[in-house]
């Protein structure tokens, strides 16, 4: 059924619980009676043309599924007892307001954690409420050193000042039509797949879309994925190693002057001191330390490095190997002496579309949004802002690692509730799960707002606030391009959006929120000014607007004087120059240069835990049906994928006695997890590869079962606090040593 | 009149499930019922190892003949991410094969 007889279309921006990724796709919602019929992709918008997801299209069943949580809930026995009872807006937003209230005024705004998971729409809303609250302690709790973007932020902030991506076309809106676009020649994708992956501010199959057109990729992974067999190049390096590897290819493009001259001496600062640096990391040396043979090791940099354009794209690796801060940078560091800075098929400066903040990535952002008093006030009492010079200096959070540990240990100060918003770190993001589940258990008061109940709501909930999908709610969207708002198509029970639930609450713990704005629509236009458009202009035109050539649009911004303040022609760096003697990381009390280190609980750096638990997992390895924690209970996905697998080589399996499709335990000193085996050569003998995000909805959920999370919840396995001296990066997810049992009769 | 197909570049199929959610979003079909199905290949030349996707259109396959009336693509032809699935007359497809290898062509029930 299209639209007419009945049929309204609504054209949407994806970035929210629903289909639950990054990305930015361009949707379109056909309602038939207040009730969701079809979503189609809409082949306006310039994200996806067209294209979907299997998440995207099984929105219905999400949606409208039986278990989803449609009233706020109070609890009504004791923690973990999973009994609630159904209460109104109103009750459950007095009994937040007073108990909060009364939290401030006893111990501090601060002793409230707010804590959200992965990167999409919540950031705005949660960073909002906690800033009127008067908390500094927003977090991404669970996800130790912050391993997922921000290293890599705060990498490309200090050495360009900017952000970067590698350029698929997607800042201009003909797209591959554009004359101005070139393909690139290659693309040095790190640490990811991209096509099974949503990754940050970006389609996974651009890079396929410029592969059919000739582009060649480098894929540094220990894996073989489906990319990795299409690559002109497999750097397939011991896992962690990342760092050595970047130094590496450096080493080689420096040495053998490949390196791009002009670009260097024009725009570059620190090249001596980098080339002095990377003096100690021979191919030779760094075949050693990676398992990449020295000839591969040339010779994919050399491919790079002669490339008339070459993009750059990194994942998560990159934050989790140790001093992931450090790793990003040598790999900013590829890009820049190779001269692919904001050119067409290199890698493109990224700013918030049109300027407008959403969801704010950096300081400069959350000063404009909250001004410099409050920011410089919170600041002094952020976990781990006076520990972590960086972490004080890039972005708002809080420490996450340091920030559980206060909930453990009360210091620097005690911690006595949390708002835990469309995130469920115990099923998810947590390392040493156990020790997040104890610390948060002793909290006076956690609120969680969901969609649907999980470990964590099970586990801590005092009260569950009903969180809409983004087919329910009106919000906005600046992740690099385009700018994109969604609009309400349907109703959902008393479902409310992460923006109206955090803008009731804000006005009731602060007066001047009221004062402002009278309404979510309100504010949301306040932020879509700079841009010079509302939010019903934007629905008016399709819901999306790219922004038109200026700071915000490649290319050679730099040559233009698009990127400083003062107009000058440069960077926006200290010094109006790409440093690659970072004079930012040295005021964070790190090394200027990048440096390698071995991962702190690796087979290298500690023989004697390797001899016991001989095999290196790596968790999170990302699957298409599924974001994160999500959709286990959405029968068109999981029946695509119903059990947890480990990928183990036929050769381990084979000495071990396991048959493929056999339960087996996962296990070392934090714990053991099942999985089922399935033998498979894209990993290497001595490695393991497996999903996180795994609990079974379809198990009880009062404790102690918790909807299986402690059989199948990975990063149990994975040791804290972070690998990294900034505070950002570390997370020890892809270097975890490990063994593999039999189960009594295969598990059956 | 002529006879429709679906003609799918694997080479370049890197295995989403994009297309058997949208044949049961389409049809309505429940858990257990798709008219395509996504296949795995893993395998080693004498070379190295290799990964193949296959998406396998069967007898629940009718080529969203609804949609088609309607002047729009089948729904996993739309939504495919990697843009790799081409539905036609079974005479034009046929060209494509010819134009680059790892590429075939089902023409459903």
């Amino acid at each position: 059924m299209r639209a007419g007889e009945g049929v309204k279309e609504y054209k949407c921006t994806v970035w929210s619980a629903g289909a639950g990724c990054h990305g930015s796709c361009g949707q379109k919602l056909y309602v038939k009676d207040g009730k969701l019929i079809r979503i189609e992709g809409d082949e306006n918008n310039p994200w996806n043309q067209g294209r979907s997801c299997s998440r995207a299209l099984a929105l219905k069943q999400y949606m409208y599924h039986p278990d989803r949580i449609t009233t706020p809930l109070k609890r009504d026995g004791a923690r973990g007892e999973g009994k609630f009872v159904p209460i109104s807006w109103d009750e459950a937003f007095d009994t937040i307001e007073r108990k909060m209230k009364g939290i401030r005024e006893e111990f501090g705004a601060e002793s409230i954690l707010f804590c959200q998971g992965t990167g999409r729409d919540v950031g705005g809303p949660i960073s909002f409420l906690a800033y009127s609250y008067g908390s500094p302690n927003w977090v991404q709790l669970g996800l130790s050193g912050q391993s997922c973007y921000t290293p890599r932020l705060g990498a490309m902030k200090a050495t360009f000042g900017d952000f970067m991506v590698a350029d698929c076309s997607q800042f201009l809106e003909k797209r591959y039509d554009d004359p101005e676009f070139e393909y690139p020649e290659v693309i040095l994708v790190w640490g990811q797949n991209p096509p099974p992956t949503c990754p940050d501010g970006f389609f996974g199959h651009w890079i396929v879309d410029c592969m059919k057109k000739g582009t060649q990729v480098i894929c540094v992974d220990p894996r073989h994925t489906w990319m990795t067999t299409r690559a002109k190049h497999h750097l397939q390096l011991r896992p962690g190693t990342d760092g050595a590897l970047a130094l590496g290819m450096l080493n080689v493009i420096i040495n053998e002057g490949i390196y791009d001259k002009e670009f260097v001496a024009k725009w570059c600062l620190g090249f001596e001191e980098l080339k002095e640096r990377v003096q100690e990391y021979s191919p030779e040396k760094v075949a050693g330390i990676t398992g990449v043979p020295a000839d591969t090791i040339v010779s994919a940099s050399r491919t790079y490095a002669k490339a008339k354009n070459a993009g750059g794209h990194w994942g998560l690796a990159v934050d989790t190997a140790p001093e992931g801060t450090t790793v990003a940078q040598a790999i900013t560091h590829l890009w820049a002496i190779t001269g692919n800075i904001d050119i067409p098929g290199g890698s493109v400066i990224a700013r918030p579309s049109h300027g407008v903040t959403t969801y704010p990535y950096t300081t400069e952002e959350l000063v404009e949004l909250y001004g410099q008093e409050l920011v410089t006030k919170l600041n002094d009492k952020r976990i781990g802002a006076n520990e972590y010079k960086m972490v004080r200096g890039f972005r708002g959070w809080a420490q996450p690692d340091r920030a559980i540990e206060a909930c453990k240990t009360g210091v620097p100060y005690p911690i006595k509730g949390a708002w835990i918003q469309t995130c469920n770190p115990l099923g998810g993001q947590a390392t040493r799960t156990k020790y997040h589940y104890e610390a948060l258990k002793g909290l006076d008061f956690i609120v969680a707002v969901d969609l649907f109940h999980n470990p964590t709501t099970m586990a801590l909930a005092d009260i569950v606030l009903p969180a809409a999908t983004f087919a329910e709610k009106e919000t906005f969207r600046s992740w690099w391009v385009p700018l994109g708002v969604t609009q309400k198509a349907v109703q959902v029970g008393e479902c409310k959006s992460d923006w109206e639930i955090n803008f009731e609450l804000a006005g009731r713990l602060n007066p001047e929120i009221r004062q402002r704005w009278g309404s979510v629509r309100e504010l949301i236009d306040s932020r879509l000014q700079r841009a010079g458009l509302t939010f019903d202009k934007l629905v008016e035109q399709g819901s999306w607007a790219m922004p038109p050539d200026g700071p915000f649009k490649p290319y050679r911004r730099h040559e233009r004087g698009l990127l400083r303040h003062d107009g000058v022609p440069g960077f926006n760096t200290p010094s109006g120059k790409i440093e690659l003697y970072s004079s930012v990381y040295k005021g964070f009390d790190i090394d200027p240069l990048p440096f390698y280190r071995e991962p702190v609980n690796g087979p290298v750096a500690k023989p004697e835990l390797a001899q016991q638990y001989p095999l290196t997992m790596i968790s999170g390895t990302r699957n298409p049906l599924f974001f994160h924690s999500e959709h286990r209970s959405i029968p068109w996905l999981r029946e695509k994928c119903p059990e947890p697998l480990v990928d183990i080589h036929p050769d381990t399996a084979k000495e071990l006695g396991i048959f493929d499709g056999e339960w087996v335990f996962i296990e070392n000193q934090m714990g053991k997890v099942k999985r089922k085996a399935s033998l498979s050569k894209t990993v290497k003998p001595n490695m393991i590869n497996t999903e996180h995000g795994w609990w079974k909805p379809e198990l009880e959920g009062a404790e102690p079962t918790l909807f299986g999370v402690w059989d199948y919840q990975i990063n149990q396995l994975v040791p804290g606090p972070q690998d990294s001296q900034s505070g950002f990066g570390g997370g020890q997810y892809k270097v975890t040593q490990v063994k593999l049992t039999k189960m009594p009769e295969g598990g059956k | 009149m002529s006879r429709y197909g679906l003609m799918i570049d694997y080479d370049f199929c890197t295995g989403c499930h994009t297309c058997e959610v949208a044949c049961q979003q389409e049809h309505d079909y429940p858990a257990g019922k798709c008219g395509i199905k996504l296949t795995k290949f893993e395998y080693e030349t004498f070379e190295k190892l290799c990964i193949d996707y296959l998406p396998f259109p069967n007898d629940l396959c009718d080529l969203c003949k609804d949609r088609v009336a309607a002047g729009e693509l089948p729904s996993c032809v739309k939504h495919c991410q990697a843009a790799v699935m081409k539905y036609g007359p079974v005479d034009e497809l046929v060209k494509d094969l010819e134009e680059r290898h790892k590429r075939v062509l089902f023409v459903p029930k």
